[in-house]
């Protein structure tokens, strides 16, 4: 046990990448015959039962690995895993920081009740669910623990490429239709990264993140104006995958037409963007990075805030449920980033905080919603009038609760969270318009989520006879549970939460102790070649 | 005398102007043209921001400049990961035009697009 602990302790960082490709590798070799299992096909069912298993498996011990980190994170370590000991910036080294932690932390808390969900017999609607869903589980977790900006890229790619094949999960026609959108789109943006990347590295000669920020700060001139249009660059991909405005439109149509249980996976995706801007923005181009300081700063706060308001306003125009859950995550994305786009580390704690909040409220919205439509009939998750719901109380207790969570109506977190943001934003010179358009966001999803439950819950017509409609299973409600009880638990737990966002956030503003950790006392750092020895 | 940057540099800017171009197209196989043609420029656009070199020695060997080794690995792995790329947006697009029918991005017809729901 102690010999494991050792390894565990050295290697933290890599075995959260290296546990869902070796999963996702035992997942393939267990094989899929597809779709045999559900028709109750002869010895598939074994394999079936087998595959849920490891995959469940391996997202539990994921999961306590990701707890593991946060506590290692939380003591203020900043560990540095250098990839077969090639010393930073030369090698690809992993950092572990209280940021990166708490994403991977966030990424299991998702992945295990959606993973629980999708054993319900989602998993059994196609193959290899599971070797694909661990393949994504890499992915994120790669991305949240890179160091180095080529390698951010790589994880990117990984973790796209599962995501297409996720969003196929199923088949069917809305999702290829939409499946071609999402994946030309992220290709042309995959395009634009390595755009971005190579400029970056004409002008620093590095890719190491840390090593990156200490030259970007010392560029003047014409260099200093490549670099700033590079970090616009990025900013543009990674708004993207955030879904910032004007380039969120790929969102509510693609996450409407995912199976649930990956739609609810995907809620976490667009973190990946959250992250990606706050890792590159504030670590790269932070406040004191010379000329290049603070690039991004005056795009990102209107950007920010017109997605809110958009999201909503499209939330409030959806005509199926899976749309609104779709448009809320714009909107939440929207708010997220206004706090990360103030600049400043009590903005971005309350960000944070709220960034948890709300990618589990819309995870377990997501299942919700399929849980509801499929108790609808024809109707499905469409906003029209249809026979009721067979189970009405249970099912609009959870809406309820989902839906004053989402709002941030008190004492539900969405409440604490943005409270946190406008209280943080006090005395800034954006105050009023934060203040404006949060409360009035927060207004119009309540709107918006109360025309839905109205539509679904007292809208009712009388049920047509013999459509014995039966009731959720135990199992399913279980997962939508769990994301509940992990929005109280959130509620509960917002003082030490907080504290750990809190120096979160300063240790992200300070750049020294970053770059010191990653590249040694000796002070390694490379510079653009130019072809002298 | 037009300097090598020059040549190069109106070169990317014409594939990338046509990979866009076609990218907005409304059938499936001009848009993988297009991002495959875009993935070209992506590549050589990586591969001389090592600088544009002549004369000089690809790997560490002897005397004299050597060229930049960091962006030739770069571009290898962007290659390979477009060709993965590609190949899984070929078969998409194939597999979407055996859906719907049709070979449209929206996989319906412009014109006719009653009842093709």
């Amino acid at each position: 046990m102690n010999a494991v602990f050792a390894i565990w302790w050295q290697h933290a960082p890599v075995l959260s990448v290296v546990l869902p490709s070796l999963t996702a590798v035992v997942l393939l070799l267990i094989g899929d015959q597809g779709g045999m299992a559900a028709q109750g096909g002869s010895h598939d069912v074994g394999r079936l039962r087998w595959r849920r298993r490891v995959a469940l498996a391996s997202a539990l011990l994921g999961l306590v690995l990701a707890a593991g980190m946060v506590w290692r994170a939380s003591q203020g370590e900043l560990m540095v895993y250098r990839l077969g000991e090639w010393p930073a910036p030369f090698g690809i080294v992993l950092v572990l920081d209280r940021l990166s932690a708490l994403m991977v932390l966030l990424i299991y808390l998702v992945a295990l009740p959606v993973l629980w969900y999708a054993t319900g017999g989602w998993d059994a609607r196609g193959r290899y669910f599971h070797a694909i869903f661990q393949f994504q589980l890499m992915g994120l977790c790669g991305a949240f623990l890179t160091g180095d900006m080529f390698n951010l890229f790589v994880f990117f790619e990984v973790l796209l490429i599962a995501s297409y094949v996720l969003l196929l999960h199923g088949q069917g026609r809305e999702r290829f239709r939409m499946g071609v959108h999402y994946v030309v789109l992220n290709l042309s943006a995959s395009a634009l990264f390595l755009i971005g990347l190579a400029m970056l590295y004409a002008v620093t000669g590095t890719l190491n993140m840390a090593d990156m920020a200490i030259r970007v700060a010392q560029l003047q001139g014409e260099n200093a104006v490549l670099a700033q249009s590079a970090a616009l660059v990025l900013l543009v991909v990674f708004g993207l995958k955030a879904a910032l405005v004007p380039l969120y439109f790929w969102l509510p149509g693609t996450y409407a037409a995912a199976s649930a249980p990956v739609a609810a996976l995907f809620a976490i995706m667009t973190k990946v963007g959250v992250y990606s801007i706050i890792r590159t923005h504030w670590v790269i181009f932070g406040a004191d990075a010379g000329p290049s300081a603070l690039a991004a700063a005056d795009w990102l706060l209107p950007a920010a805030l017109t997605t809110s308001a958009l999201g909503v306003l499209g939330a409030l125009a959806a005509h199926t449920m899976g749309r609104l859950v779709a448009y809320l995550t714009v909107s939440s994305v929207g708010t997220i980033m206004a706090g990360v786009g103030l600049f400043t580390p009590e903005t971005l704690s309350a960000s944070l905080y709220y960034t948890l909040h709300s990618t589990i409220v819309v995870a377990g919205l997501f299942l919700l919603v399929e849980q509801m439509a499929a108790q609808r009939g024809d109707a499905g998750d469409h906003l029209r009038p249809a026979h009721a719901v067979r189970e009405p109380v249970l099912l609009g207790l959870m809406m309820l609760f989902g839906a004053a969570s989402a709002a941030g109506l008190p004492p539900l977190p969405g409440f604490v969270g943005k409270l946190m943001i406008l209280q943080s934003s006090h005395g800034l010179a954006a105050q009023p318009w934060l203040w404006t358009v949060v409360l009035t966001v927060g207004f119009f999803t309540i709107v918006g989520l109360a025309r839905a439950g109205v539509i679904v819950f007292w809208h009712v017509q009388p049920a047509p006879s013999g459509g014995a409609v039966s009731g959720g299973s135990v199992k399913l409600l279980s997962a939508v549970w769990a994301f509940m009880v992990l929005t109280v638990a959130l509620a509960v737990m917002a003082a030490p939460v907080k504290q750990y966002t809190d120096a979160t956030a300063t240790q992200l503003t300070d750049r020294a102790a970053y770059q010191r950790a990653v590249l040694g006392d000796l002070g390694n750092s490379t510079r653009p070649y130019t072809g002298d020895r | 005398m037009i300097s090598m940057e020059a040549l190069l540099a109106s070169g990317l800017g014409v594939v990338t102007a046509t990979g866009v171009y076609l990218m907005l197209r409304g059938r499936t196989f001009p848009v993988v043209l297009g991002l495959t043609l875009v993935g070209y420029a992506v590549n050589v656009f990586i591969f001389v921001m090592g600088r544009l070199w002549t004369n000089a020695n690809p790997l560490l060997v002897g005397e004299g400049p050597v060229a930049d080794p960091l962006p030739q690995a770069l571009v290898l792995t962007a290659i390979v990961i477009g060709f993965a790329t590609t190949g899984f947006v070929i078969e998409l697009a194939l597999r979407s035009r055996h859906e719907s029918g049709t070979d449209h991005v929206d996989g319906l017809e412009p014109k006719s697009g009653e009842g093709a729901r």
